[in-house]
């Protein structure tokens, strides 16, 4: 047993931090924030050189073979330097669901270009308020046809093919189907989220051509599957989100003086950060287990994967809103930079469903787990 | 990273788990034995085969075991009903304190028969005036030759009444600046002076005492450390008082709750249906997953050569509270028969009416909520302390108050 990264992940760690704090400071996070662009296509050009969104792609497609533990520690550097980029989306989604699922035929197709970031994928899951359910999808798909209505996608605006949850009359009753963006059957509404540096999209199937992406009828299990495995990639993203939130907060708290002295000598503040910090290790520990479940294929991982992502909403959650408490009213105007970890936390804790969706994820794993 | 056992682990755990079972004592061995009894039979029979405190030197009485194969060893240890309890304070605190303060004599005298539960020590720290504020103890040691002659009190020593040895922290010099006033001691529990009052608590129990101090005599060759640097040694002691209290998952847990909310309802459904209930256990699942790996992480360092930091704070700031919530809902899932404490009517036979009483003791004992607090914001993030008042104040002028 070793519950430690190798030296090498850890020089691959500071490696990744040196190059987002050279290539994605505060300044490229508030370009995308406060302009019209729905991400810094230099800084996912620089990241696709960089080779991570080639990470755990197998060197036969075009990828790098790395396991899950790299790419895991490339995560966490990204949610702590809050990078405006479709990583998420088309790393720990549509890549996933093309390894996962995707014929020899697609992956060939599909998995050089996400390696190189010529392509963005994404995943279509959500059709408005509420938790998606198997028996409230609106999306069909029949005779390679796709129709209906995705809101929200995440990088829909921008990427290049989505990975849509449709209705199916077999099986499970869904199946997924990878439906390419760039066609007279699609069209996008750009949708804003209370995260301005992440783009978001409504897109509308009209009879748009659509390739079965696995077995039909069995997209649903599929589709749990695969947030099983983003879920521990998502948690570690968020996990960097919280330390950086929890870093940025002790700093301000330092230098920022009250009645004669630093406001972090208060206890009343220094218990906040004591609490933040407690989230962290926590949600950080479990993330360990998560990675560990993920890159070994191990049967526990629905449930590593759950809990590493219940902390990690809930540590970075706190841990953003903590951050602007901490900051008092300088937090919470528009020139602080308390505000990207405060949406970001937000926009990550729902964007594969939300902390009460994963809690019951949790239990059911763990009856599961216990029963078996 | 690896979860798994790699080849040695798994013959280092299989050759634990077959001593365990071939070991482990029955219910019906158990049967009639008080706790102590049973307790010291328990650790003497791990000893006699190696199987107690296995990261120790083989010549102290361990096995010279890894942080790693502790874990495993806790992990197999766990799967059975054994007697436990008694000694964390002797094997937990005093001992890692004798191994960095101790001569070599005091290392072969009293180490082995820590190992083998054959000697049982208590911890003499907190007084009336001295609890989140420690280093504000009063009893005092006056040097007599050889000799310091102890007057003064203590109070909340666990275990006291059963207790051998005892560690002791006092004030061997009141005119200086509190912290640097104090010297660190052992002594044995027998000596003449010495005197035990048993505090009952609201559980009903009386697990902790007063002990007064009368002219004790304890020789010299029994301090710790130099004269005046009783607080660093008690640093030692205190750092790893919050390892071995940790969080725990014993008594009531994720699995205890599970089990209530499988067997009573909520609208004529198991209460684990309700989304309510889910939540809530889902949360404290995170946090006991959350916190065994935390230990398994620092185990992993300890492994690596790094000495136990303040970080071990966090295993009691979250399982102490825990326990007492988890209780609480566990109650509040009997719903109206939550109330009753009974062996024969309550379920889990009263454990978790028994846990929820005893609660509120292990969010104070051993450094409270607030102090551990502090402790991860000042060692950890480094955050400064609170401005005090008798900073640099010559101990015997520093104010007091009524209570």
């Amino acid at each position: 047993m070793d519950f430690e990264f190798s030296d090498e992940q850890e020089l691959l760690r500071e490696q990744a931090r040196g190059f987002l704090a050279d290539n994605c400071p505060p300044t490229v996070v508030r370009k995308v924030l406060d302009g019209d662009a729905e991400y810094d296509a230099e800084l996912w050009q620089k990241v696709a050189e960089m080779g991570w969104t080639a990470t755990v792609i197998p060197e036969e497609f075009g990828g790098l073979g790395l396991s899950y533990l790299e790419l895991v520690v490339i995560a966490e550097e990204l949610g702590r330097a809050a990078a405006p980029i479709p990583f998420s989306s088309s790393v720990y989604l549509a890549t996933e669901a093309l390894l996962a699922v995707g014929s020899q035929e697609q992956k060939e197709k599909w998995l050089p270009l996400l390696a190189s970031g010529e392509a963005i994928g994404t995943f279509a899951l959500a059709e408005g308020n509420g938790r998606p359910s198997v028996s409230n999808l609106t999306t069909t798909a029949a005779g390679g046809l796709v129709n209906g209505r995705k809101i929200p996608v995440a990088d829909g605006g921008i990427a290049t093919f989505a990975v849509v949850v449709a209705a199916s009359d077999q099986g499970d009753s869904a199946s997924l189907q990878l439906v390419e963006l760039d066609q007279s059957g699609v069209s996008r509404e750009a949708v804003r989220t209370l995260d301005f540096s992440r783009g978001h999209a409504a897109i509308n199937f009209n009879n748009a051509k659509a390739e079965l992406l696995g077995g039909e009828g069995a997209g649903w299990a599929a589709m749990e599957g695969l947030l099983d495995r983003a879920a521990v990639l998502f948690a570690w993203e968020q996990v960097g989100l919280a330390d950086a939130a929890l870093n940025q907060a002790r700093d301000y708290a330092m230098g920022r003086y009250a009645f004669g002295r630093s406001i972090a000598s208060y206890q009343a503040i220094k218990h906040k950060l004591a609490g933040m910090y407690v989230k962290n290790t926590l949600a950080r520990s479990n993330c360990y287990y998560g990675a560990w479940a993920l890159d070994s294929d191990s049967s526990e991982l629905a449930l590593a994967a759950a809990t590493a992502r219940v902390g990690s909403i809930q540590a970075s959650v706190h841990a953003a809103e903590e951050n602007v408490q901490t900051h008092g009213g300088m937090g919470f105007t528009w020139e602080f930079d308390c505000q990207f970890y405060y949406r970001r936390a937000k926009l990550l804790s729902v964007n594969i469903g939300s902390e009460g969706y994963w809690q019951d994820r949790l239990i059911t794993a763990y009856e599961q787990t216990n029963a078996a | 990273m690896d979860f798994n056992d790699n080849k040695e682990e798994a013959a280092f755990r299989a050759e634990a788990a077959a001593w365990l079972k071939a070991n482990a004592p029955s219910e019906e061995e158990l049967a009639g034995m008080d706790e102590l009894a049973a307790a010291k039979m328990w650790q003497k029979r791990k000893y006699d085969a190696g199987w107690a405190c296995i990261r120790w030197d083989k010549e102290f009485g361990g096995r010279g075991a890894n942080a790693i194969q502790q874990v495993i060893w806790n992990q197999e240890e766990a799967k059975y009903k054994v007697p436990a309890g008694f000694f964390v304070i002797g094997q937990g605190m005093a001992a890692p304190t004798l191994m960095t303060w101790g001569k070599p004599e005091h290392h072969e005298r009293y180490l082995p028969k820590l190992a083998s539960g054959e000697e049982i020590w208590c911890q003499l720290f907190s007084e009336p005036a001295g609890g989140s504020d420690l280093a504000a103890l009063r009893t005092k040691a006056e040097r007599d030759g050889d000799d310091w002659i102890i007057n003064g009190q203590k109070i909340w020593t666990s275990g006291a009444h059963y207790s051998d040895y005892g560690i002791l922290v006092v004030r061997t010099d009141p005119n200086v600046p509190k912290h640097k006033g104090l010297s660190y001691f052992f002594l044995d529990m027998k000596s003449p002076g010495v005197e035990i009052k048993p505090i009952k608590q609201l559980t009903g129990g009386a697990n902790f005492n007063e002990v007064y101090f009368t002219d004790v005599r304890i020789p010299d060759s029994q301090r710790l450390g130099e004269v005046g640097q009783g607080w660093q040694v008690a640093l030692t002691t205190l750092m790893n008082e919050r390892a071995a209290i940790g969080g725990g998952g014993a008594g009531v847990n994720v699995e205890m709750a599970y089990r209530i909310a499988n067997e009573v309802m909520i609208d004529d459904k198991p209460a684990i249906a309700d989304s309510a209930v889910r939540a809530k256990l889902a949360n404290w699942y995170v946090q006991e997953s959350g916190l065994r790996f935390t230990g398994y992480r620092s185990m992993t360092a300890m492994s690596r050569g790094e000495i136990p930091g303040p970080e071990n704070s966090i295993g009691k700031l979250v399982g102490a509270p825990k326990t007492q919530e988890m209780a609480s809902f566990c109650m509040d899932l009997l719903e109206m028969s939550g109330a009753i404490w009974d062996e024969n009517l309550s379920k889990e036979a009263g454990l978790v009416q028994l846990t929820y009483m005893g609660a509120p003791g292990g969010r104070i004992a051993g450094g409270t909520d607030e102090i551990m607090a502090n402790i991860i914001a000042e060692r950890v993030l480094g955050m400064p302390q609170e401005p005090r008042m008798d900073k640099g104040m010559p101990f015997s002028e520093v104010p007091t108050g009524s209570n």
